[in-house]
C-alpha cells in the first residue's frame, strides 16, 4: 500500500528535480535579483529595494514600451481569430486530398524557425522589398510605403506565426461538434452565412476563446520578430528586456521588466479564464 | 456535410498565398547570383549555397543545434515516460500540481525563462556550456513531450499489464513487452516534436550561448541584424528543406495533425 502510494512520485521523481533545479530556482533567483541594485562601476548589489520597480514604474518611456507590447498582442490575437476561425471551419470541409495539403500549409511553418519566417517577412516589407516593388510596378505608388520598423509590419508577421496555434484550436473545437446540428439548420432553410453564424461560431467559441489566450501570450511575449522587424526603434518588452540584459548589463533592472511583464501576462491569463467561465458557465457544463 | 463554396475557395487560396510568401521568398532569395537581397532573381545560381561551405560558422553552428536538439529531445523523452505513466496512471494527491509544473515552461515568456537560465548558470559558472544548454532545453520541451507521451498513455488499457504482472512478469519487463510498445507512437511523435522545438529555439537560447556553443537560429539571428547578404537566405532553405523532410517522414509515420494537436484526430 505504502509502495503504491509512492509509485507515482518515484515516477516522476526524475522531472520533478530537474524542474525544482532547473525552472522554480532560476525562477526565484530572478525574483531576488529584481530586488537588487546596480551601478556602472560596482555592477550589481545584493541590496533589497524595490527601487526597480519604482524606475520602470515611475517612467512613462516604459509605459510606452509595455502599451505598444500589449497592443501588438491585442491587435495580433483579434486578426487571428478573425482569420482563423472561417478557415479552421473552410479545412473542415474541403476534401481530404485538400484538406492533408492544406494542413501542411498551415501547420508546416510552425515547425519552421521563427527566425527563418521574419526573415522572409523582412524581404517581403523592406522599402525596396517584394510589396513595395510590386506595388511601384503596378504603378499603385509613388514612394514605398514604411512598413518595416513599424508596430504594423511587426503585427503581419506575428500573425503569420501565430495563426496555427488559433486555427489548431478552434479546428480542435469544431470536430468535437455535431455535424448533424448544420445539417438541421440548411433542412430548414437557412443560408451558409446563417449557418455559420448561428450554428458553428457558437460551437466554435471554446476554441476561439482558448487560442486567443495561446496567441495573446505568445505574442506579447514574443522575440525574434519584433527584433528583427522593429529593430532599435521599435521596442517591446522582450527586446528591452534583452537590451538590459546584453547591451546595458543592467540585470536587476531588466529582471525587473521581466518579472512585471511575467505577472502582467499570468494576470491577463487569468482574468480571461475567469470572464470565459463566468459567460460560458452553460457552454462547458 | 456541405463542401465549401466559391468564397471559401478563394479565402483559403489567399490564405494559402499569405502563409507560403515569406518561405517563398526566402527560397528565392537564396538563388540570386547578385551580392545583395533580390526577388525575384535575375538569375539562377548555387553562389550563395557555395558560401555556406566559405563559411565554417554556420556549420559548426548547425552541428551544434543538431547535437543539442538529439541530447536535450532524448533527456526529455526520457523522464517524460516514467512521468506520463504516474500523471496518467491514476489519481493520487498532488497529481494536478505536479502535471501543472511540468506543463508550467509553456505558460511563462520565454524572455523570462531565458533571463532565469542566465542568472542560474552565470552564478554557477556553466554559461555558454552545452550541457547548461542541453538542460535549458530539457526544460522547455518537457511539456511537448509530456502531451503526447500522456495521450497515448490515458489509452492504454490497463488490464493488459495486470494480467502480465498476475502471470509472474516483472515490472521492467511489463513495461518493454507491454506498456512500450502501446505508447510508441505518442514516444517518437514526442521525441520529434521536442527535437523541433529545441533545433529552433532561439529566445532562450540567445542569452545563454556563447562563440563556441552558438546554435543556429542564434547564428542566423545575430547575422540578420548586422547585416543582410542572402547567405542567410540560402542557410534559411537548407534548414527549410530539412525541416520539410522530417516533417512529410513525421506525417508519414504519426500524421502532422495529431502530433501538433497532441489528441487522437483521425
Amino acid at each position: 500500500m505504502n509502495q503504491d502510494r509512492a509509485r507515482p512520485w518515484l515516477l516522476s521523481a526524475p522531472a520533478l528535480v530537474l524542474f525544482l533545479v532547473m525552472l522554480v530556482t532560476p525562477l526565484v533567483m530572478t525574483a531576488v535579483l529584481s530586488f537588487n541594485s546596480f551601478d556602472f562601476y560596482g555592477g550589481i548589489k545584493p541590496t533589497f529595494g524595490l527601487e526597480n520597480y519604482a524606475d520602470v514604474l515611475g517612467d512613462s518611456y516604459f509605459y510606452e514600451i509595455f502599451g505598444r507590447t500589449f497592443l501588438i498582442a491585442l491587435v495580433t490575437t483579434l486578426i487571428c481569430a478573425l482569420v482563423g476561425t472561417p478557415q479552421a471551419y473552410f479545412l473542415l470541409r474541403m476534401r481530404p486530398l485538400w484538406r492533408s495539403v492544406m494542413i501542411l500549409v498551415v501547420l508546416g511553418p510552425l515547425l519552421i524557425s521563427v527566425v527563418v519566417r521574419t526573415l522572409g517577412w523582412a524581404i517581403l516589407l523592406g522599402n525596396n522589398g517584394v510589396i513595395n516593388d510590386a506595388l511601384k510596378n503596378l504603378a499603385l505608388i509613388d514612394r514605398p510605403i514604411k512598413m518595416m520598423y513599424t508596430s504594423g509590419g511587426i503585427v503581419l508577421a506575428l500573425v503569420h506565426v501565430m495563426i496555427p496555434f488559433m486555427i489548431l484550436a478552434v479546428w480542435a473545437a469544431l470536430q468535437r461538434q455535431d455535424p448533424a446540428t448544420e445539417k438541421a439548420a440548411e433542412s430548414l432553410g437557412a443560408r451558409p452565412a446563417t449557418v455559420f453564424r448561428r450554428i458553428v461560431l457558437p460551437q466554435a467559441m471554446p476554441g476561439i476563446l482558448s487560442g486567443s489566450l495561446i496567441v495573446f501570450s505568445l505574442s506579447a511575449s514574443a522575440f525574434a520578430t519584433p527584433a528583427i522587424l522593429g529593430g532599435r526603434r521599435v521596442k517591446v518588452v522582450s527586446t528591452t528586456v534583452y537590451d538590459e540584459f546584453l547591451n546595458t548589463l543592467n540585470w536587476p533592472l531588466g529582471a525587473a521588466i521581466a518579472i512585471i511583464l511575467l505577472v502582467s501576462v499570468l494576470a491577463i491569463m487569468v482574468a480571461w479564464n475567469r470572464l470565459v467561465e463566468k459567460r460560458f458557465a452553460g457552454v462547458f457544463e | 456535410m456541405r463542401r465549401n463554396g466559391v468564397f471559401a475557395k478563394l479565402f483559403s487560396l489567399v490564405f494559402a498565398l499569405f502563409m507560403l510568401a515569406p518561405l517563398v521568398v526566402v527560397v528565392g532569395v537564396s538563388f540570386t547570383p547578385e551580392g545583395f537581397l533580390e526577388f525575384p532573381p535575375s538569375g539562377i545560381s548555387l553562389r550563395w549555397f557555395r558560401a555556406i561551405l566559405d563559411n565554417p560558422d554556420f556549420i559548426d553552428a548547425a552541428i551544434v543545434s543538431l547535437q543539442l536538439g538529439v541530447a536535450s529531445a532524448t533527456i526529455a523523452t526520457a523522464i517524460c515516460i516514467p512521468a506520463a505513466l504516474a500523471i496518467g496512471g491514476g489519481r493520487f494527491p498532488g497529481r494536478d500540481a505536479l502535471q501543472a509544473l511540468f506543463l508550467s515552461p509553456l505558460t511563462v515568456p520565454t524572455v523570462v525563462l531565458g533571463i532565469a537560465f542566465l542568472r542560474f548558470l552565470s552564478t554557477l559558472g556553466l554559461n555558454g556550456t552545452f550541457w547548461g544548454l542541453v538542460f535549458c532545453h530539457v526544460v522547455i520541451i518537457v511539456p511537448f513531450v509530456l502531451r503526447l507521451v500522456l495521450a497515448s498513455v490515458v489509452g492504454l488499457d490497463p488490464s493488459i499489464a495486470r494480467a502480465a504482472t498476475s502471470l509472474g512478469a516483472p515490472s521492467l519487463t511489463v513495461f518493454r513487452r507491454i506498456t512500450l510498445p502501446a505508447i510508441i507512437p505518442g514516444v517518437v511523435g514526442g521525441w520529434v516534436l521536442a527535437f523541433i522545438t529545441s533545433f529552433d529555439e532561439l529566445t532562450v537560447t540567445v542569452f545563454i550561448v556563447n562563440p563556441a556553443t552558438t546554435t543556429l537560429p542564434v547564428k542566423l539571428f545575430s547575422h540578420i541584424t548586422q547585416t543582410t547578404d542572402p547567405l542567410v537566405a540560402s542557410v534559411s532553405t537548407v534548414a527549410i528543406l530539412f525541416t520539410v523532410a522530417l516533417m512529410l517522414v513525421v506525417d508519414r509515420i504519426y500524421g502532422l495533425d495529431r502530433l501538433l494537436i497532441g489528441e487522437g484526430s483521425h
